[in-house]
């Protein structure tokens, strides 16, 4: 009645839309990992520490959570993409996966007696998940514009001895994605954004004055690098050639200006664009402005300011006519919306699924609101309630 | 230069995925139980209003917390796995299969993740009602994590709702009630959960046994006692009950596996069940031996099980190789209704599969229609048996049936010593007798350990079982594996095998000594 009687394309775009939430959502919520690098920079004591940690370990979840869902959705919907880039990109996921693996012990252990390694190493499982997390998944973003090596030919399945549909052409099997100086500054504008993220989400739910005041000094540290590298690379993506699709027959070509061209021929995407820009730099710039009125509401300005920034960025990958996951060694193999998706029943089916992400995401804020009514300060850590 | 597919790719990716999948289960059956007798022991703690129940629940639930932690680590690899080690199978199966790991994280993991937060932060802050609500709603959600992930499994091993499409090369879905609904999800939903709820009573016994035995918390320990004893009795009557439908659903999709479960080698009408046996582990396919040095059998009984009639022929692992027999199982190709083909005829028939999709690709790029449709047809005739064409010989659909067979024994015997075990206890706690009962509670105490063993078992039947498919008849594990070197799934294997057991060291000193620290403020009078 509804999503049956979409096209293919519009359900492949819905979809993309969805992905691209989810991609956008995860970012922000990578605040959690931001933060966890800074422990010990704005945490000088142990109590200062276990309030940054508790503060940070009432939210971890939703980011790993959000993070397995992306990866369930990209599955689900553009399953060519989930086979022919964890499968050939190996170690660059598995150099994702394993600072999550070490994440989710890291917060429930860490405080308790006899954890075997040492609180202190619970925390380092943070930092470096902190760390590697969001360099790499920044990375492993910036190729959806820059491209990767490798092959795709759905006939190799009939060759009995070497049936493998996708194939990396480079031994480093995605590692290989930080020679390229681009990805780079992707992947540490990411990181200096999630700490950005990290110390205004501090500010708005740890009351302590020591903790605010270095904070805020910090605040201006990370954001300057942030600048420089996403400068750095927005001016790279909106001047270098781009791969752009021809509707009719799906035949993949390089255009110069191609990203450039993305942004002022979808309005609409550049205007989220241009306004998750100011957002961000209004959720900085208020509480350095003054003091404190604003300490507590930067996130509420940065968080949905990057939100639009990385959903334009997804839009501009995917839509327009452009191949979202280009192959620098086989330009017709790149994967495009169109030639990487599920069935239109498939679709169809999930489409219907995503009706209840609203609702999702509307139990999510009211538990949240439930039981974050007042900020994390040293008594509620001496309660003994559950502490992380 | 002739490439292939390296077999020792294919033997550490599945090695790989069996230690990630094993260390992933070490956590999963508690979460699953564990949840509800919380939620139940909480529901007590409302009604009555008695602050005891509410120490109880929180004990169980900081145990509770700290398995869930290294659940939600070692599932995230799985969640990924197909893609970076079965990256062909996620392509030729990823319309269907990806729906339901995609349904999990939307509906059941973040319901999870969003109320056990509330459950452990939320004890001052919201209502009575509402955290019960949470905790129940956590329960619900682990459970529906669990759904979602077997239903997947479950079309692995019965594929059904589907079509393949030669234009994609891959299956497309078609009927997603029948995904869902398939006899075999439902019994594998039904008996994997159970056993989630058995392991966690035997949990919540054995470690109240334990206090008993050191004469602390005795208040805690009877009242846990009492609720693990009775949903541990009715869970493990139910388990045994969904386990019969399993091995039913077993007998009549995937009669290889049966073979392998029972050490069945030649087939017989009125098959009998093996009770106790020892395989010969020389025993080879066709060689007319004993496969048993020794067995006791239950006569008949294997074949009433499995077919619902003490007379039905029941197929041997020989006789699925040879073929010619009439088939008594529902799953069957109409061409095989009467008699079954030989293994090799199979392949064959796939290799005609696998060519006439070749063909069939080249004349759409050449643009032949006439050649193309005829082998669209050549396909679609052969297509039951495609995944044959990527064996070697007949003898490679055999699974390892000794593992398969003393798995399952192992988990029968277990699943019937359980329900002694809680009835005796039952009967003993009501009669106020249980504490007097040394050995008895050194008994469950010790069965803790045992019931681990016995589910991992279970996964073992199923999955070694079906070996060498990942999907049944269609896709064989070489032609789902993806193309990287040996060398990178050893190190990863290696770094995972590291990294978990480091984790599940740290996991277990947290617990002892939890369990040691006992609730906090008393608990007992
Ligand atoms: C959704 C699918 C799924 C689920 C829920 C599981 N597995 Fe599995 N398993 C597979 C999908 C799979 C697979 C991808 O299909 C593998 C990898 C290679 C293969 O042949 O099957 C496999 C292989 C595999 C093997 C290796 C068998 C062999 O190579 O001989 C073992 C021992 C297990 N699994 C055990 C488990 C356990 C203990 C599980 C409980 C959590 C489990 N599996 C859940
Ligand atoms: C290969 C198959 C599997 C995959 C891909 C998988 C994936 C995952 C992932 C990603 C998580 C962490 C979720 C989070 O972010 O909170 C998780 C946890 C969980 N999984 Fe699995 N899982 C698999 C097998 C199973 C099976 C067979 C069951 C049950 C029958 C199960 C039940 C659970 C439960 C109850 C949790 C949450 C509780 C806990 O972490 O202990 N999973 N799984
Ligand atoms: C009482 C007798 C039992 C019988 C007759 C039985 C039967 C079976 C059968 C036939 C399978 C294979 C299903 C398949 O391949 O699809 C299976 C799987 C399994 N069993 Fe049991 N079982 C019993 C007891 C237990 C116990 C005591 C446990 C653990 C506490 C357990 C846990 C499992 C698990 C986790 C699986 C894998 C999931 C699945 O395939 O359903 N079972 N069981």
């Amino acid at each position: 009645m509804m999503f049956e009687s979409m096209s293919i394309e519009t359900l492949q775009a819905y979809w993309w839309i969805i992905i691209s939430i989810l991609g956008s959502t995860l970012v922000f919520l990578m605040f959690v990992q931001g933060g966890q690098t800074l422990i010990y920079t704005i945490g000088k004591t142990e109590p200062e520490r276990k309030m940054l940690v508790n503060a940070l370990g009432r939210k971890w979840e939703f980011t790993f959570t959000t993070l397995v869902t992306f990866g369930g959705a990209f599955f689900a919907s553009f399953p060519l993409f989930y086979s022919t880039s964890f499968g050939g990109a190996y170690w660059v996921w598995m150099a994702i996966l394993f600072p999550f693996i070490i994440q989710a012990v890291a917060y429930e252990f860490r405080s308790k007696p006899d954890n075997f390694l040492g609180h202190k190493t619970y925390e380092w499982f943070l930092i470096i998940n902190g760390l590697f997390g969001t360099v790499l998944i920044g990375t492993a973003v910036a190729t959806f514009f820059t491209g990767s090596a490798f092959s795709v030919d759905k006939s190799a399945l009939t060759n009995l001895l070497d049936p493998a549909i996708s194939r990396w052409q480079h031994p480093a099997h995605g590692l290989e994605a930080l020679l390229n100086w681009r990805n780079v500054a992707l992947g540490l504008a990411v990181f200096f954004l999630a700490r950005v993220l990290g110390i205004l989400y501090f500010m708005n739910t740890i009351d302590d004055e020591a903790i605010l005041t270095r904070s805020k000094r910090h605040l201006v540290f990370n954001t300057i690098p942030f600048l420089v590298f996403i400068l750095a690379f927005i001016g790279a993506l909106l001047t270098m050639p781009g791969f752009a699709v021809m509707p009719q027959d799906g035949f993949i070509y390089g255009e110069p200006y191609k990203y450039f061209h993305n942004l002022i021929q979808m309005p609409l995407v550049m205007m989220m664009f241009a306004g998750g820009v100011v957002f961000v730099l209004l959720g900085v710039a208020l509480p350095l402005l003054d003091f404190s009125k604003y300490a507590s509401s930067g996130i509420w300005y940065a968080g949905p300011g990057t939100f639009l920034t990385v959903f334009a960025l997804f839009c501009l990958a995917g839509f327009n006519n452009t191949a979202y996951y280009p192959s620098t060694f086989d330009l017709q193999s790149s994967l495009t919306i169109h030639n990487s998706s599920s069935s239109h029943y498939t679709l169809t089916v999930m489409s219907y699924v995503s009706l209840v992400v609203p609702f999702v995401f509307a139990y999510i804020w009211y538990a949240w609101k439930a039981i974050n009514s007042k900020k994390i300060d040293a008594a509620e850590m001496e309660e003994g309630g559950h502490t992380y | 230069m002739l490439e292939h597919v390296d077999l020792s790719l294919i033997d550490w990716s599945r090695a790989q995925f069996a230690l990630t999948a094993i260390y992933h289960w070490i956590f999963v059956p508690l979460t699953l139980g564990l949840a509800f007798i919380i939620a139940i022991m909480e529901s007590i703690y409302v009604k009555t209003g008695n602050p005891e129940w509410k120490q109880i629940t929180k004990f169980w639930m900081t145990l509770f917390g700290i398995n869930f932690a290294i659940g939600v680590a070692t599932g995230i690899i799985l969640e990924f796995q197909f893609g970076t080690n079965w990256s062909n199978y996620s392509w030729f199966v990823g319309d269907i299969f990806g729906a339901p790991l995609a349904i999990e994280g939307i509906m059941a993991f973040f319901l999870e993740s969003t109320f056990i937060a509330v459950m452990f932060f939320g004890w001052n802050k919201v209502s009575k009602r509402f955290h019960l609500a949470a905790s129940w709603l956590t329960a619900i959600g682990a459970n529906l994590s669990a759904l979602w992930i077997l239903v997947a499994n479950a079309w692995m091993q019965f594929p059904v709702g589907m079509q393949f499409n030669p234009d994609t090369a891959r299956n497309e879905m078609v009927d997603f009630w029948a995904v869902l609904f398939s006899p075999v999800a439902i019994n594998k939903f039904f008996h994997t959960i159970t056993s989630g709820y058995v392991t966690a009573s035997v949990f919540v016994v054995g470690i109240s046994a334990w206090f008993l035995i050191k004469k602390r918390h005795t208040l805690l320990a009877k009242r846990s006692i009492l609720i693990a004893s009775i949903f541990g009795l009715a869970s493990s009557l139910f388990l045994a009950f969904t386990g019969d439908g399993s091995a039913y659903q077993v007998s009549q999709k995937q009669p290889m596996k049966l073979a392998a479960m029972e050490g069945l080698y030649e087939g017989k009408h009125g098959a009998g069940l093996v009770a106790f046996g020892i395989l010969d582990p020389a025993k080879k396919t066709g060689d007319g031996k004993e496969a048993f040095f020794f067995k006791i059998e239950f006569p008949k009984l294997l074949s009433f099980l499995g077919y619902r009639n003490p007379d039905a022929f029941v197929p041997g692992v020989d006789d699925i190789i040879k073929g010619g027999f009439t088939p008594g199982y529902d799953h069957v190709h109409p061409m095989e209704k009467e008699r079954t083909f030989s293994v090799e005829e199979k392949i064959r028939r796939g290799k005609l599969a696998v060519a006439a999709l070749a063909t069939y690709r080249d004349a759409k790029v050449a643009k032949v229609t006439a050649k193309s449709i005829q082998a669209m047809e050549e396909l679609r005739l052969n297509f039951p048996w495609f995944g044959y064409a990527y064996l070697n010989s007949p003898e490679s659909i055999i699974p390892n049936v000794p593992l398969t067979f003393y798995s399952f024994h192992l988990m029968v015997y277990m699943g019937t010593y359980f329900i002694l075990l809680f009835t005796v206890v039952l009967y003993l706690v009501r009669k106020e007798k249980l504490e007097q009962q040394r050995w008895l509670l050194w008994l469950s105490v010790w069965t803790i350990p045992l019931v681990y063993l016995a589910s991992e078992a279970g996964w073992v039947v199923a999955e070694v079982g079906r070996q060498p498919w990942v999907i049944q008849d269609l896709m064989p594990v070489m032609a789902a594996v993806s193309k990287i070197d040996a060398t990178s799934v050893i190190i990863t294997f290696w770094l995972f095998a590291a990294v978990f057991t480091v984790l599940l060291i740290a996991e277990m000193m947290i617990m002892i000594r939890q369990i040691k620290i006992g609730p906090k403020d008393g608990g007992t009078k």
